[in-house]
């Protein structure tokens, strides 16, 4: 069998960067929640804040670890399977992502040790600071991980040098490429979904809890808490998204057509597909269910305007449209779940009935799968809807492959990345599993409020609760 | 001093802090399954690195960001050249992160016994595989005209490099067992004290051989301290610094002998740096193959934001480094937030 290294090392990337992606999110989203359970733990000394900052923690580190030894592989993989991109946007690329380490990733990683290691060693205003410093470089890791990715998307403040083989882009104005079209939307939008992701975490954890009749106190109040940044971020995220396809219309309409399947500028008003099922031979949406006008009016905010449509581009530079209608449609309609599902909550909570919906919290124990489903499905229409360039309009993914590397090579590496990554995932989900079942730890000492008091002295006197400091 | 020497300087103070930070912790995964005896040995070993090993390898992600940004070109034709060797080096890198992360989350003796031996095999395959890639870059590998890697495996695991890599794993054996040293105490640090012995001769006999190999068979190696006499200073301190090692153990300072297995690493990189300048990656294929720092270098534009963000950034990692190796200085013990 002939194989082809650019299709083998496109699925190595996907499989390596997917799986990458399960966990920085949560890192991001958690982080958050440590920073202010640790704040407030300096702030008001209640021993509750602690008992939870270390549960969390522990389940942090665990993600952290997981994320660490996976995201190595993405940095050697510029190098070891796309060598001829990496000549090409080492001096843009690069430049961004040696920055990540540079002010993002000591950051993260040596306050990290402190964070998880320093409960008897550090000051809770030295614990607070670490968290914060954490919870920064996650977020400071994203700003340059998706500073570097969207220069590929929509490349600006660069000029090419060389011919041919060694042409390549060089940095003509920093700024300009950091701040390129599409980085703060971008930025902006995967902050939200990490924000979403990591909320939703906390809310299936505590339902969990409370479907189960187990540390309810710690369930309640931090049910209650995620719930707040849940509602938030999943109604920012339509208004982000929008403006980010807005951008995506200017920039990569090739893409945004490819999205909202959308075949034909003609010369009216272009519908929204709702659904459908884009026929890329064709040139056909088929069994579309579609608002008239509707994208026309998202896109130019008026009913008349004409959408750009595939049939602008020349046929091999069309994106495939089937994944990237579909992943974007699913991930839109995953939005909307989350808005319902966090709305609906809310209005219980504010009625004081929430926590007798059990089935609501069994939907929430089940939720965060949508969330991570969205997360990936956001990149995937990125990037899925970015092909067939791997720098938009610059270089094409397949001339971007190393071309000293052979096929069976990679094949080898796709086989060992993906026995060791199924392991992975399997402890990973394991451990995770175990750190839940168990719990946080229950309070030492009796707090001010009846019903935490209550639930502590219970988990005390229970033995089974009780679990040695052995692990 | 150009841009380009600059680069290739902070590239080497990267690879300096790494090879010195990861190096004990990866010496102390060597020595892992050698000098614990029981669980709780074992226990004290990998927390004696708990906190540090994660920051540590960001020395490690941020060199090879450094090296993209600032050589392309020499990152691209390595890093693809030595597919295999660095794949071998990442599935190396995840086993030892995961096997830290999950070997104490269960108790049963075959999980902790597998994740030990995974441990133990992970570091040694790292620092072989970190040994024989400085191996390739001292003596050279094949590239073609169109700057690709033009040889085969058999040429990256040449005899050199893989003496090379030999002498990467006593190297940090002996660091990772001065650094247990400092971190032990009672019978235990007793068995570590024959250990941080053994490695010293281990070391010093590898150290001895290599530098023979190396004037034989890479005649090159030597060229620029012929040409600038004052480089001199970096092999004598490079003695010095090793032979300090024994005299710091005799004296009962360990912290010094620590220093000075420090000092030993810092030049030894150096000496990797003055044997292979001005070259990125030497060629033994065509004339005028060889990536050096100004044909596989980035714009000057680039080169020059990157010093800035260097010049901003760097000062705050050493900061953070002090600081996260000040709180956890002192004897390792096992609480409930340990591995």
């Amino acid at each position: 069998m002939d194989l082809d290294v650019v299709m083998l090392s496109r699925v190595q990337f996907a499989l390596t960067v997917m799986f990458h992606y399960l966990f920085p999110p949560l890192t991001i989203g958690l982080g958050v929640v440590l920073a202010f359970l640790l704040g407030m733990r300096l702030k008001t000394g209640d021993a509750r804040y602690e008992a939870a900052a270390k549960f969390w923690t522990g389940i942090f580190a665990l993600n952290f670890a997981m994320g660490v030894a996976t995201g190595i592989v993405m940095e050697f993989q510029f190098g070891t399977n796309w060598s001829t991109y990496s000549r090409f946007v080492g001096d843009v690329f690069g430049s961004a992502l040696a920055a990540e380490g540079i002010f993002a990733f000591f950051l993260e990683s040596g306050f990290l040790g402190v964070l998880v290691f320093g409960w008897n060693r550090v000051s809770p205003r030295m614990h607070f600071f670490a968290a914060l410093m954490v919870a920064v470089g996650g977020i400071f890791s994203a700003v340059w991980i998706v500073v570097a990715n969207s220069w590929q998307q929509t490349p600006a403040g660069f000029h090419l040098v060389g011919e041919g083989d060694q042409m390549r882009a060089e940095i003509t104005d920093f700024w300009a490429m950091v701040f390129n079209p599409s980085s703060v939307h971008r930025l902006v939008h995967v902050i939200i979904g990490s924000f979403i992701l990591g909320s939703f975490f906390v809310l299936s954890v505590s339902a969990w809890y409370l479907l189960r009749g187990k540390h309810i106190d710690f369930a309640k109040r931090s049910f209650s808490a995620a719930l707040v940044l849940a509602l938030l971020a999943s109604l920012a995220a339509p208004i982000s998204g929008h403006f980010h396809a807005q951008q995506v219309a200017e920039t990569q309409p090739a893409k945004l057509a490819a999205m909202e399947g959308h075949f034909e500028t003609g010369d009216g008003p272009a519908p929204l597909h709702l659904f459908g099922i884009p026929d890329q031979e064709a040139g056909v949406m088929r069994y579309g269910l579609a608002i008239p006008a509707g994208l026309s009016f998202l896109v130019h905010e008026d009913f008349e305007t004409p959408v750009t449509g595939l049939n602008e581009f020349p046929r091999d530079e069309w994106p495939p449209v089937l994944i990237t209608f579909a992943s974007f449609h699913i991930m839109v309609g995953l939005g909307v779940c989350f808005i319902g599902l966090t709305l609906l909550a809310a209005f219980f909570r504010l009625r004081g009935t929430l926590f007798e919906k059990r089935w609501l919290l069994w939907i929430f124990v089940f939720a965060i799968l949508g969330t991570y489903v969205a997360n990936m499905l956001g990149w995937m229409t990125a990037e899925v809807g970015r092909q067939p360039w791997v720098v938009y309009g610059l270089l094409k993914t397949e001339d971007g492959v190393s071309k000293s590397v052979k096929a069976n090579a990679v094949l080898s590496s796709i086989i060992m990345f993906g026995l060791l990554y199924t392991t992975m995932l399997a402890l990973f989900l394991y451990i995770l599993n175990e750190k839940i079942q168990k719990g946080p730890q229950p309070l030492t000492a009796a707090t001010p409020e009846g019903g935490g008091a209550l639930e502590a002295a219970a988990e005390h006197i229970d033995p089974a609760r009780r679990h040695a400091a052995d692990l | 001093m150009d841009l380009n020497l600059l680069w290739f300087i902070l590239l080497g103070v990267l690879l300096a802090g790494y090879a010195i930070l990861d190096g004990f912790d990866l010496g102390v995964g060597i020595l892992h399954l050698v000098i614990a005896k029981n669980d709780h040995e074992r226990r004290i070993m990998i927390n004696s690195i708990g906190p540090l090993w994660d920051g540590n390898e960001v020395w490690l992600v941020t060199f090879g960001g450094a090296l993209f940004a600032a050589f392309p070109e020499a990152y691209a034709t390595a890093f693809s050249g030595l597919y295999i060797p660095f794949m071998l080096l990442l599935f190396a890198l995840i086993g030892r992160a995961i096997a830290i992360e999950f070997r104490s989350k269960q108790k049963q003796g075959f999980w902790r016994g597998y994740w030990d031996f995974t441990f133990w095999g992970a570091s040694t395959l790292a620092t072989l595989l970190f040994g024989v890639a400085v191996g390739n870059a001292v003596r050279g590998i094949p590239i073609g005209m169109d700057r690709e890697f033009s040889g085969g495996l058999l040429d990256l695991l040449h005899p050199y490099a893989l003496l090379v890599g030999g002498l990467a794993v006593a190297l940090f054996a002996m660091h990772g067992a001065i650094y247990t040293y400092l971190k032990t105490e009672g019978e235990l640090q007793e068995r570590v004290h024959r250990w941080v012995w053994r490695t010293f001769w281990l070391f010093l006999a590898m150290y001895i051989f290599t530098t023979a190999a190396t004037l034989v068979a890479v005649p090159t190696a030597t060229a620029n301290l012929h040409s600038f006499p004052l480089l001199w200073i970096v092999p004598v301190l490079n003695v010095l610094a090793i032979a300090n090692v024994p005299r710091a153990l005799y004296l009962k300072r360990p912290l010094y002998a620590f220093a000075s297995s420090c000092a030993s690493i810092a030049a030894l990189v150096l000496l990797f740096g003055a044997a292979i300048f001005p070259n990125m990656v030497a060629s033994t294929g065509p004339e005028g193959t060889s990536l050096t720092i100004y044909n596989a270098a980035s714009s000057q534009k680039t080169l020059g934001i990157m010093a800035i963000c260097a010049a901003i950034g760097m000062p705050f990692v050493v900061i953070y480094t002090v600081i996260v190796l000040w709180i956890f200085r002192g004897k390792t013990a096992i609480t409930e937030h340990s591995y």
